[in-house]
């Protein structure tokens, strides 16, 4: 993050100035598109993710809303209709709460219900996931209610190269695509170019191989993930990590061919276990791969209450390391 | 919040971030004759150019003027008390931030700049009459009775709602823009239909007043003739956004389109904020419905302790607004009138300095919560799913205390 840093290792970048970088280039490549939300003008929206692009592309572009996210979604909406290529912020996941009728009963189902006259090419990204302490209607992982709706696609980058290119296939989309960004993530440093490994959204990535156990994660969670996994080699467990990248659509080649390898499979997902995409992904790999399986499928998830405020209790609720080194632990033995 | 975003940011301008870059209209509902609160009689009082016309009772410079509508009789004990007040809850505000800044408090939301909105229209309410708060609203906290402990401990982390809505009549602070003013309409329904004379009042900002939650309070609060106040604290800012990106016209003028009265109200002026609340207060428990106040005043902090101000407005915008700091003016009243002295205004120090030594202190001392604490709220009631996590997680820290020995 610091000067000194970047200085040495020139390729570094954050995952918050990758996205930002991404924005940049899409504003310029293309006049369609533009950025609307609370505060993401001169204060550079709410995790600073916009910061500077009011000054390079104006106030037309970079738009500041009143403070109404059904308002701006709705919008969004509109705009892309109209041809336009809009990216909405919204704050937090939580607050996207406000805007669901809009990003349900209308981003979602405006295509079918025009029979394929209307289709709505609307970026929303939103911010999601707790581990800051910012208590109960700030801290929730919704992702997966999202990844329930047909009609959307649902991404979720976990790397500074994911951050840097998720936001120009999204843009390419013709459907509503929602972009996840886990507030612990902006401030994760790496190389934004994928080099030889060019994303494919759709596709999930292994992030790390491993022959023992599969641990199938996203978002957040994948650095802990991939710390467990370091964890558990010190313990003659050789952990692979996929990271899901995309939702909606889940990359069911990519979960079940590491599942038949390791035959053991451990799926973490921040959100409440209860319904959760962590449950969906385990009932593809019974039903796909359940003779592969050695051991039943291990979830990881939070504690089935609202994220507390309180650090301690916020850690005690969350997926942590210790609870995934566990899970796998139990797998496998 | 690091915390709150309150959210606002909540939590990432305190951690890399910040390192890195640094109306008027008659009650149609009514019925009544009794003429209601009018904006009618809002005037230029203060002579100043480019400043919006508003209730006012005292100038800048503490001269006390009368209003037609809004008059108000005030004892010489009364007029210091009010200034006490203020003083105390700056100072217990001034505490958060300083307690915050130091790592004890996750988020700070500060009030500073809005003492007179706030302990003018809170104390103009009886001690039945209920407020719903956003998250900013200490000084009317401090009307309720609320302890300031309860406040930190709510923005420490240790307690969630740190105290008994019931028992102060003000209900828990709200960070989900707009929300309160929904609950407060349902709450006076609920009060109508008790058939009780007490009110209820909605705080909310200028900024919130864009969500669809706060207009369609007004809707249903001049729908059932609810006994409801809405109290806008117009601070300006809505985090980075001005108020001319919620509205084209003075915020108050939004009543009429809704059926009941709005008017503007220095909201630096304790006495004009007092004045107006209480007869918004009396029209709404005597059954002629809603009323919006607008106090128009300046958040003269940063949104939270999580943002920085100079990134989106001038220093000259808030030196203006310093000179019509709501304390300075009066206590310049009280002077000019010479209902105090030197005496009383060491006593109310004295009593900032003990008070902040002494929620300092408590805060604190407020102890962490258990872990497993966090399974005892989810529902009312004993629930089996949660029963069932909380045993697997006081099993699982139970295996980690063994390994520690
Ligand atoms: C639904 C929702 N959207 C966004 C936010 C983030 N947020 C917190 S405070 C705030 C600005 C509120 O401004 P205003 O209503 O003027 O109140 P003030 O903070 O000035 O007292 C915003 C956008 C939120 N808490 N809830
Ligand atoms: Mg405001």
């Amino acid at each position: 993050m610091t000067a000194g840093s970047a200085a040495t290792k020139p390729q570094q970048t954050t995952y918050r100035e990758a996205m930002r970088e991404a924005m940049r280039e899409a504003l310029r490549a293309d006049e369609r598109v533009f950025l609307m939300g609370e505060d993401v003008g001169r204060y550079g929206g709410c995790f600073g993710v916009s910061l500077g692009l009011l000054e390079e592309f104006g106030p037309e572009r970079i738009r500041d809303t009143p403070l109404s996210e059904s308002a701006f979604v709705g919008a969004g909406i509109g705009a892309a209709v109209a041809g336009m290529r809009p990216i909405v912020e919204i704050m937090t996941v939580n607050f996207s709460l406000l805007a669901l009728d809009q990003i349900l009963n209308n981003a979602a189902t405006l295509l079918h219900m025009s029979g394929g006259q209307l289709a709505v090419p609307l970026v929303i990204r939103m911010t999601t996931g707790a581990g800051r302490q910012v208590a109960a209607q700030h801290s929730h992982s919704l992702e997966g209610w999202y990844a329930h709706i047909p009609g959307i696609r649902v991404l979720a980058p976990a790397t500074v190269a994911d951050a840097r290119t998720v936001l120009a296939a999204a843009l390419a989309d013709p459907d509503p695509v929602l972009i996840f960004e886990h507030g612990s993530l902006y401030n994760l440093s790496g190389d934004p170019d994928p080099g030889a490994d060019p994303v494919d959204l759709g596709r999930a990535a292994i992030r790390r191989p491993g022959t023992d156990a599969t641990i199938v994660t996203f978002g957040g969670c994948l650095p802990k993930a991939l710390e467990a996994a370091e964890e558990l080699a010190r313990l003659d467990v050789s952990a692979e990590v996929i990271d899901l990248r995309s939702l909606r659509p889940l990359d069911d080649a990519a979960i079940m061919s590491s599942v038949a390898r390791t035959h053991h499979a451990v799926v973490v997902d921040e959100a409440w276990r209860t319904g959760s995409l962590a449950a969906e992904i385990s009932a593809r790999i019974t039903e796909q791969v359940f003779y592969e399986l050695d051991a039943p499928v291990e979830r990881v998830c939070s504690a089935e209450v609202p994220i507390p405020y309180a650090r301690q209790l916020e850690e005690a609720a969350l997926p942590q390391t210790a609870d995934i080194v566990a899970a796998v632990q139990k797998a496998v033995s | 919040m690091t915390p709150v975003v309150l959210a606002n940011d909540e939590g990432d301008r305190m951690t890399g971030r910040r390192a890195v870059e640094k109306s008027t209209t008659p009650n149609p509902a009514s019925g009544s004759t009794k003429r209601a609160p009018q904006g009618r009689g809002t005037r230029r009082t203060t002579g100043l150019k480019d400043e919006p016309e508003f209730i006012q009772l005292l100038t800048p410079t503490g001269e006390r003027i009368d209003h037609p509508d809004y008059p108000l009789e005030l004892s010489p004990e009364e007029a210091r008390s009010l200034y006490r007040d203020m003083v105390l809850v700056r100072r217990v505000d001034a505490e958060g931030t300083a307690l915050q800044r130091q790592g004890e408090l996750g988020l700070w939301a500060s009030l500073l700049g809005q003492e007179a909105a706030q302990i003018g229209s809170g104390r103009a309410m009886r001690p039945d009459d209920f407020a719903f708060p956003t998250y900013r609203e200490h000084g009317v906290a401090w009307c309720k009775g609320v302890p300031p402990v309860n406040l930190l401990g709510m923005f420490r982390g240790v307690n969630n709602g740190g105290w008994d809505p019931n028992e102060n009549n003000f209900n828990l602070y709200t960070i989900v823009i707009g929300s309160q003013a929904l609950h407060a309409v349902g709450y006076a329904m609920g009060v109508q239909r008790d058939g009780g004379d007490s009110a209820v009042i909605a705080y909310f900002g200028d900024g919130a007043s864009s969500q669809g939650d706060v207009l369609e309070s007004f809707v249903f609060g001049a729908s059932y003739n609810a006994p409801v106040v809405f109290f806008c604290q117009n601070n300006q800012w809505a985090i980075s956004e001005p108020t001319s990106r919620q509205f084209r016209v003075p915020l108050y003028q939004r009543a009429a389109g809704f059926g009941f009265p709005g008017v503007r109200v220095d909201g630096n002026d304790v006495l004009a904020c007092l004045a107006v609340t209480r007869a918004a207060l009396e029209h709404a428990r005597s059954g002629q419905g809603p009323m919006l106040i607008e106090a128009f005043t300046y958040r003269m902090g940063a949104h939270t302790t999580s943002d920085d101000p100079t990134r989106y407005r001038s220093s000259d915008e808030v030196e203006s607004w310093r000179a019509k700091d709501p304390i300075v003016r009066l206590k310049a009243y009280l002077d000019r009138e010479a209902l105090a002295d030197e005496t009383f205004y060491k006593t109310v120090d004295d009593e900032a300095d003990e008070l902040a030594a002494q929620i300092r202190s408590g805060c604190l001392a407020l102890p962490d919560p258990d872990p497993l604490s966090m399974f005892e709220h989810s529902y009312a009631a004993p629930h089996a799913q949660v029963a069932e996590e909380r045993a697997f997680l006081a099993d699982y820290l139970a295996g980690f205390a063994e390994e520690e020995h």
